[in-house]
């Protein structure tokens, strides 16, 4: 309690005035500030892009172009004529479609049964959903392989496809929950007295109103399997059934990396996931920290 | 009316009986519904756990992988990590890499979101643009855009810190040294995880109550101890899942290593995946891999064990 500050009901005319010039070259300060940090994080990214639309020559020089002043597609056109650009293309989209397509059913029906109902074994289970995300992929990794090799799933999309689906379904099992548990439950049991079935019920009312939270989901299952390195470069092998990323990977363990086309490939495969990504942002920060904030 | 009463009974007892089997039906709803995701999870996730605590009591190398059968070895593969010197220079590595990278991220984050408060609206909405521009990045892309900045020859790193008279970096080669190795790798996972901690602790910070601080204020508070005071309390469970979420990231960081040193690299930039990776697949030792992972994931158990409990906590409310 320091006597320094008054409890001053009406404020003097001087200090009106000094008050918010202050204020104002202070908030000017911290503009500032936020310009510096803006620029530190973002010029990686866009250094990607830049390098990626210069010409050979400019790119390898001593003294950096900060602006590609001669823009040119050459990069981008080596980068895709690279061998397996277009089969890793095909295998990205294949193991994403189908991931996303699956989580989506298989994590629905698993909300459904935790936000509508009361049984025997649901805290076991939401406590299982939330452990297993704990668990270090890079662990796993090693068991996976003998498991996989079991069953002849290695360099094979249906394996990395069965585990990515596990990987995210933690995730969109928790986030779709949260969805649904926010229906009213009145508005069901409304439709219902209005003679609908529960399937009908559930078809109208429900499906409606979680579908943002289905979108949100499948896109997060989409950015996971897309971006996911380690198990699909441990996993496929051979350089027909590689994805993307590993295809992305390989172009560093080459002698002498050629950047420029590396630039491109690496801009042209994060603009899906960037795209995306800004759609649901959001989302997905709120649901990875649900836990913590409900509790 | 006898006639009436008898066909009336024969009705009430059906329509109890389809109800109990309602019931039942809608007993079962629930666990029809959660088998398929409890089926994947248990086979893919839970039983490769199992799997890994087993394979560490086994011999299993080639041979045992092309049989599908390893050979039980006790407690051999843990007493001979934990007889090796490089174990534990790999696990003080990886303990040191952990301390650094979630110190750097959570304070660097944290800053960050302070700052988002007090800017403009404008840069503002600038700011986050630009945090979710870096947090979309694809690490695989992540890691090529950062090993091409410092690249020894063209990198943009050696022209800038040269022209900036920090000092003669021409030509200067930042993975010769693992300590200027690790700095860069530091540098990338920190730049790649702010985005995460900064949006998120900035949601946390629009719900402290205003009339906190202000409270804080009208009793003489700075605002660093009102910061410390009435701002850090209520954001505690934020940190704690922040926090712990960066340890379980960053102790068993992978990619960020593997592919900056073009997948092959020195033991000196050895963390614990990338042990436990070199032992099981380039030399073909899975039970002693799947030893050093064991050890790994109990050391993220210790490290997270308050977020554990309050995650155990939150499963117990719902």
């Amino acid at each position: 309690m320091s006597a320094v500050t008054p409890i001053a009901p009406t404020p003097v005319a001087p200090v009106a005035t000094r008050a918010p010039r202050r204020r104002r070259v202070r908030k000017l300060g911290w503009n500032l500030v936020g310009l510096v940090v803006l620029i530190v994080m973002v010029f990686p990214v866009y250094w990607m892009v830049a390098t990626a639309f210069k010409p050979g020559q400019q790119v390898l020089s001593y003294t950096p172009q900060w602006v590609p002043l001669n823009p040119t597609l050459d990069n981008f056109t080596e980068a895709i004529n690279r061998p397996h650009f277009w089969d890793s293309v095909k295998n990205s989209l294949i193991i994403t479609t189908v991931v996303v397509a699956l989580s989506l059913v298989l994590a629905f029906l698993a909300a459904l049964a935790l936000a509508k109902f009361r049984f025997y074994g649901r805290k076991a289970f939401i406590v299982l959903i939330l452990g297993v995300q704990m668990v270090p992929l890079t662990a796993l990794i090693i068991p996976l392989y003998i498991l996989m090799s079991r069953v002849d799933q290695v360099n094979k999309l249906s394996g990395v496809i069965a585990m990515y689906l596990t990987f995210v379904l933690p995730f969109t099992v928790w986030t779709l929950r949260g969805f649904l548990l926010g229906v009213p439950k009145e508005l069901e049991e409304a439709a219902m007295v209005d003679g609908t079935t529960r399937f009908g019920a559930f078809v109208r009312i429900l499906l409606p109103l979680v579908g943002p939270g289905l979108v949100a989901t499948s896109i997060f299952a989409f950015i996971q399997a897309w971006n996911e390195f380690i198990i699909a470069y441990v996993f496929l092998q051979s350089p027909e059934k590689q994805t993307l990323m590993v295809w992305l990977a390989s172009f560093t363990s080459l002698r002498g990396t050629e950047w420029g086309p590396l630039m491109a490939g690496a801009t042209l495969t994060s603009i899906p996931v960037v795209i995306f990504f800004l759609l649901v942002q959001r989302r997905i920060a709120f649901g990875l920290t649900a836990g913590a904030v409900r509790g | 009316m006898v006639t009436v009463a008898e066909s009336e009974y024969p009705l009430a007892s059906r329509r109890r009986r389809r109800f109990s089997r309602q019931r039942i039906g809608r007993g079962l709803a629930p666990y029809a519904l959660l088998a398929p995701a409890a089926a994947v999870i248990g086979v893919i996730l839970a039983y490769p756990l199992y799997l890994l605590v087993s394979l560490s009591f086994q011999k299993y190398g080639l041979f045992e992988l092309i049989r599908h059968k390893g050979r039980g070895i006790g407690v051999d593969n843990y007493t001979r990590i934990l007889h090796d010197s490089q174990f534990w220079q790999v696990l003080g590595r990886t303990v040191l890499f952990t301390v650094v990278a979630v110190s750097l991220t959570m304070v660097l984050g944290t800053a960050i979101a302070l700052l988002l408060v007090q800017v403009s609206r404008f840069m503002r909405l600038a700011l986050t643009t630009g945090l979710v521009l870096v947090w979309a990045t694809p690490v695989v892309v992540a890691v090529n855009i950062w090993h091409w900045m410092v690249d020894f020859e063209f990198g943009v790193a050696n022209y800038a810190l040269t022209k900036l008279h920090l000092g003669d970096f021409i030509r200067h080669d930042w993975f010769e040294s693992p300590w200027s190795g690790f700095g860069v790798i530091t540098a990338l996972v920190v730049w790649g995880a702010i985005p995460f901690v900064t949006i998120t602790v900035y949601a946390g910070l629009a719900q402290v109550p205003q009339e906190l601080l202000e409270a804080a204020a009208i009793d003489g508070a700075r605002p660093w101890s009102a910061f410390r005071e009435v701002t850090l309390p209520l954001l505690k469970p934020i940190f704690v899942i922040l926090i712990s979420l960066s340890i379980i990231w960053d102790f068993q960081v992978f990619q960020q290593i593997w592919i900056m040193l073009d997948q092959r690299p020195a033991s000196d930039y050895y963390t614990m995946a990338i042990y436990a990776f070199s032992q099981s697949f380039r030399l073909s030792e899975y039970g002693l891999g799947s030893a050093i992972a064991v050890v790994m994931v109990l050391f993220m158990f210790l490290a997270t064990i308050v977020y554990l409990r309050q995650m155990l906590k939150a499963g117990e409310v719902h």
